[in-house]
């Protein structure tokens, strides 16, 4: 019994370690060169948390049908504000047990006050925030969203 | 199509900002209360040389990063005129750990108060911790600088920039604050309805 629960323990080691492989780490610099691009792909960036209750709470609206038939081809970038100390702790445990399909995306940044202002001026900085981005084009949104008002959001840029 | 598309940016932008006062504005009057029972206002601070507003909460992880910080603050700038005064705007219906209990058993040294009359709204604070430094001028309370505490939230050792601290020293000397506006990540407000 004991070497079979070892056995699931190294099992378990073995997911979390090769999930983790999948959230890369990136600098906002990073992030704006993935998603203004002059490609035909719609992207749907979500700011969120582990530690804030009203990001997990919209989480599965990102992962809905219903988002991915709203335009042609529609990328999901969740990009996670969660502490780096935090990452194998926290975060990994939290989309597993949440079954997080979508690409997960954890911010590598030192000074909000540089960076905030690059996804939009109107952010006051708080979370969660979604901003939608279609070639040249983008439309932002500060606070909790339902999905209507996601599908609202996303079908008001001009594609 | 374009001046549709412009309209809603507009739209959408104009909800989800609140009226926020700008740095020069009066600052807006409060009255609310402490963890002392007591009510505490802002004109009861008038013969002080500012007031360093902090609206902030017990349960966001940024808070938590800035609550010895904020503690320090309090420690180095009360002796010189310009105390913290923390105000928590989040309704305990939403986090349990924002209720008033909790804020007393926090034992600040300084005024944590219970904003249940939407202050926060006046001030335009969006997020926990969000900070307005207030000049006490001859007009009354004016807001000198809104934003960060300073560039690192996560590690205090890191900090390079104290923005609050610089935008203090800048209104003691009479200077000109700046920045005299910054932004920080923070948790949204989960206010009293």
């Amino acid at each position: 019994m004991k070497q079979l629960s070892l056995l699931v323990f190294i099992i378990l080691g073995l997911i979390a370690s090769v999930k983790s492989q999948t959230i890369e780490e990136v600098t906002m610099y990073q992030l704006l060169e993935r998603v203004t691009q002059s490609d035909d792909t719609l992207y749907v960036v979500n700011f969120w948390a582990t530690w804030c209750p009203p990001c997990v709470e919209e989480l599965p609206i990102f992962e809905s049908d219903e988002l991915q038939q709203a335009s042609q081809k529609v990328k999901v970038l969740l990009v996670s504000l969660d502490f780096k100390s935090q990452k194998e702790k926290q975060l990994l445990p939290f989309l597993q047990k949440k079954q997080v399909k979508q690409e997960v995306l954890l911010l590598d940044e030192r000074n909000p006050n540089e960076w905030i202002d690059k996804i939009n001026a109107n952010w006051s900085g708080a979370i969660p925030a979604t901003v939608v981005y279609h070639q040249k084009q983008q439309v932002f949104h500060e606070g909790e969203l339902d999905l209507p008002q996601l599908l609202q959001l996303v079908s008001s840029i001009n594609q | 199509m374009r001046k549709y598309v412009l309209l809603l940016a507009i739209v959408v932008s104009v909800f989800s900002l609140h009226a926020q006062v700008k740095v020069g504005d009066k600052a807006p009057d409060f009255k609310l209360i402490n963890t002392d029972y007591q009510k505490v206002a802002l004109s009861d601070f008038s013969d002080q040389e500012g007031v360093i507003l902090i609206f902030t909460c017990n349960h966001c992880p940024y808070a938590k990063f800035y609550e010895e910080r904020i503690n320090l603050l309090h420690k180095a700038y009360e002796p010189q005129k310009f105390p913290v005064v923390a105000i928590n705007p989040n309704d305990s219906v939403k986090y349990a750990t924002d209720g008033f209990s909790h804020m007393v058993a926090k034992q600040y040294q300084f005024p944590y108060l219970l904003d249940n009359e939407g202050v926060y709204k006046a001030y335009g604070a969006t997020k926990t911790p969000h900070v307005f430094l207030l000049d006490n001028t001859r007009n009354g309370f004016e807001v000198a600088y809104i934003g960060a505490i300073d560039d690192s939230p996560q590690e205090a050792s890191q900090v390079k920039v104290k923005y609050l601290e610089d935008a203090i020293k800048a209104v003691k000397e009479g200077k000109k604050v700046n920045p005299d506006f910054t932004k920080a990540i923070g948790c949204s407000i989960k206010p009293f309805q």
